[in-house]
């Protein structure tokens, strides 16, 4: 442990008593060894953790100035606009963030799939970040439901209709989740109350991810392990300032979106006031929710499984069989760059999912060139789990991978030369 | 080879920021597809350093009040407000004054009428929902308060709407009762005459007002009334992205230099 700071006899006499001083080296410090050829894509992790922050402090402050009633909710969010001091600015932050932490989650989660960063020793690792995906998912689609307006009412009302697709008891858990029977006040409240309280959730998540990462340290580009100090070099200064830097160039790209773009986003029925009598033309969700929106909307009646059960049964799957990734995939080599087969058809999987993002945001019933989206969002699901639960599988078996480096520092030496 | 995919990687950041952007930006374009291009139009408030035009402000208040307030609200805004586009006290009182708002109780117990307040919001055209179809063939005028944001295309599309109409609707189309050919709402008929003609209004400022310019000013009025905080945001987004450009220009300074004995 390094003395520098216990020199300092404030510091002294509380790591005595708390070793918090050394359990931040430890982290964050220059205490924690990292893999000295961390890439730009290590960032995405670091940066998810600011936005969380940046989501929960202006969250707060927008709380005090919110009403969860269905008579004042979106009038209240308009006097945030215009009469709350600097109230258009804490707003277009916490709605913008919102998308900001969906780019960075998506980015680190194709991170981990292009490296392997989910192979053994780091399976817990990644399925807590599955679930903290769950998590961040949960509360936008809530959240988007508190300003009230066309798009909150009617995505709310698609989505939690979806759970009467269960049999016998799918109509009960509506009205259960309604409070009621239809969206409606109790709804609202219910959301805002659980809205304020997942943030927390997911805190506690990234909290227990970050000390499974730390068990085993990040993986790195070439995906061999670390094999002594010679690997590594200090978290701090090395990576704080990369980090920092990176979230330079990440708020750049934030705040262009927050002061002259705030409304990219966003649907523009979500500024007229929610009316159950009058049902927009096209109910879309979020843009982050389109991919599993298309396979929702995908799956076909099949056998004695409605259309309506198959499909939400499809799109959890789709989410939960990601968990199952570290052990679909045999390949003992991790980094995609030493698995010429695996790494095209990455980027070909990554292509999918934007197929899908885009059906989902248009209605299954267009047509596109003469082809229907529905049968575009068909082969997309297809693909999509093909690729996950067979391609994936096969191809750890069946190629031969190039030879990985022997050490990360073999690695960095060879890329210098 | 790893520079090549580092390249490639790179690359791919790049396509996975865009098309996520461009997986929404491009959906409603493909979703309208039927439909008519808007004319794009060189608003004063458009762009980075974008602000309302003062003048087109007023001009566009007059026109609301003359035209369009007749049948729509504009519940959001209060006269107040009004000091935002250039307007003093005094005539923000007269134009609070000339409508009559319901307080009270009084001490009495009653309920009263007295003239509105700068503090009170714009006082509605019609008592409730009901009163205002009654008044325009079963057909609800909306609240304009936050049209620009709540159609796609905002101003472009306001201007274009009121500009839009055509007295002979196309060959083999069918005008249901009451209903007005327009280009650019969805469907094409639209339940609302049109509310602009040359000199509907005689500008205190002397321009001159053909459809044109009513249909510009009150545009601009409205994205002023959806946006209030617009002038500000866009100055400070200036101030907010210069300092933060120079700040990663350091943070990258410094990258390099405490990175230099890893090179
Ligand atoms: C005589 C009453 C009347 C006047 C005056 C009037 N409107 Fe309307 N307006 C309506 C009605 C009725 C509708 C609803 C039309 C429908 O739904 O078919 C409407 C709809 C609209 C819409 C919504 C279109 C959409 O996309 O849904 C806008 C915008 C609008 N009016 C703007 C204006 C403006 C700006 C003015 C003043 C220049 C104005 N109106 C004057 C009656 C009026
Ligand atoms: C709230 C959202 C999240 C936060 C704040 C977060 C935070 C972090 C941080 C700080 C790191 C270390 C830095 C890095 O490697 O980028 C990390 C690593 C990691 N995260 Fe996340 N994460 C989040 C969501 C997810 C999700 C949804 C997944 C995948 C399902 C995931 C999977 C991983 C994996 C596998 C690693 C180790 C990567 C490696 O070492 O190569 N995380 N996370």
């Amino acid at each position: 442990m390094s003395s520098k700071f216990f020199e300092n006899p404030i510091i002294k006499w509380v790591e005595y008593r708390l070793p918090i001083f050394s359990f931040i080296d430890h982290s964050v410090g220059s205490g924690y060894p990292t893999p000295k050829n961390l890439n730009y894509w290590w960032n995405f992790g670091s940066l998810a953790g600011v936005v969380l922050a940046i989501m929960v402090a202006t969250g707060i402050v927008l709380a005090m100035s919110y009403t969860a009633h269905v008579d004042y909710a979106f009038e209240s969010v308009e006097r945030i606009m215009r009469d709350v001091n600097y109230g258009w600015l804490l707003r277009y932050i916490h709605m913008n963030g919102g998308s900001m932490f969906f780019i960075l989650v998506y980015i680190h989660m194709f991170r981990g799939m292009y490296f392997g960063s989910y192979k053994e020793p780091r399976e817990l690792l990644w399925i807590i970040g599955v679930l903290i995906l769950l998590a961040m998912m949960a509360t936008a689609f809530m959240g988007y439901v508190l300003p009230w307006g066309q798009m909150s009412f009617w995505g709310a009302t698609v989505i939690t209709n979806l759970f009467s697709a269960i049999p016998l008891v799918g109509d009960a858990i509506v009205t259960w989740l309604w409070g009621g029977f239809s969206v409606d006040n109790p709804t609202l409240n219910r959301f805002f109350s659980l809205h304020y309280l997942m943030p927390f959730v997911i805190f506690a998540l990234v909290f227990v991810h970050l000390w499974a990462l730390h068990v085993h340290k990040s993986n790195n580009p070439v995906g061999v392990d670390i094999k002594g100090p010679q690997d590594t070099i200090p978290f701090h200064p090395y990576y704080t300032i990369k980090d920092a830097f990176g979230l330079g160039v990440f708020m750049l790209f934030f705040m262009f979106f927050v002061f002259f773009a705030p409304n990219f986003f966003g649907e523009p029925d979500n500024y007229i006031k929610a009316n159950s009598l009058v049902t927009p033309p096209h109910i879309v969700p979020e843009w982050y929710f389109l991919p599993f929106y298309a396979i929702l909307r995908a799956v076909p009646d099949i056998w004695f499984i409605s259309a309506k059960l198959g499909g939400v049964i499809a799109m959890f799957a789709s989410i939960l069989v990601l968990m199952l990734l570290p052990w679909l995939d045999r390949s003992k080599v991790r980094s995609a760059r030493f698995r010429p087969v695996y790494r095209q058809l990455f980027w070909v999987f990554v292509l999918d999912c934007f197929i899908l993002g885009w059906v989902g945001a248009n209605s299954p019933d267009a047509v596109f060139h003469g082809i229907p989206f529905l049968w575009i969002g068909q082969t997309g699901t297809a693909y999509y789990f093909a690729h996950i639960l067979i391609i994936i599988p096969l191809i750890s078996i069946l190629e031969k991978p190039k030879t990985p480096p022997e050490s990360i520092s073999a690695a960095v030496t060879q890329a210098a030369e | 080879m790893i520079k090549t995919m580092k390249n490639s990687l790179k690359a791919g950041l790049a396509v996975l920021a865009l098309a996520g952007l461009m997986t929404h930006g491009a959906a409603p374009a493909l979703a309208s597809a039927a439909k008519v291009e808007l004319p794009a139009r060189n608003w004063s408030f458009n762009g980075m350093f974008g602000t309302f035009d003062r003048g087109s402000l007023q001009r566009g208040l007059q026109v609301y009040q003359e035209v369009c307030a007749a049948c729509h609200s504009l519940k959001l805004v209060a006269y107040r407000n009004l000091s935002a586009i250039g307007l003093n006290e005094d005539q923000i009182k007269k134009i609070a004054a000339e409508f009559e708002v319901q307080d009270g109780p009084n001490d009495e117990g009653e309920m009263y009428a007295r003239p509105a307040r700068p503090s009170d919001r714009f006082v509605a055209p019609f008592a409730n929902d009901k009163a205002a179809r009654a008044s325009n063939n079963g057909a609800l005028p909306p609240d304009l308060s936050l049209m620009t944001k709540a159609r796609k295309g905002g101003a472009d599309y306001l201007h274009a709407l009121l500009t839009g109409y055509k007295e002979t609707p196309p060959d083999g189309v069918k005008m249901g009762e009451g209903m007005q050919y327009n280009v650019y709402f969805p469907g094409n008929q639209i339940a609302m005459a049109p509310p602009l003609a040359e000199d509907a209004v005689e500008y205190a400022d002397g321009t001159k007002a053909t459809a044109e310019q009513l249909a510009a000013d009150v545009s601009t009025f409205l994205t002023w009334a959806a946006e209030p905080e617009l002038e500000d945001r866009k100055r400070m987004g200036v101030k907010v992205l210069l300092f933060l450009l120079v700040l990663t220009a350091m943070m990258y300074a410094l990258k390099r230099q405490i990175w230099a004995d890893q090179h």
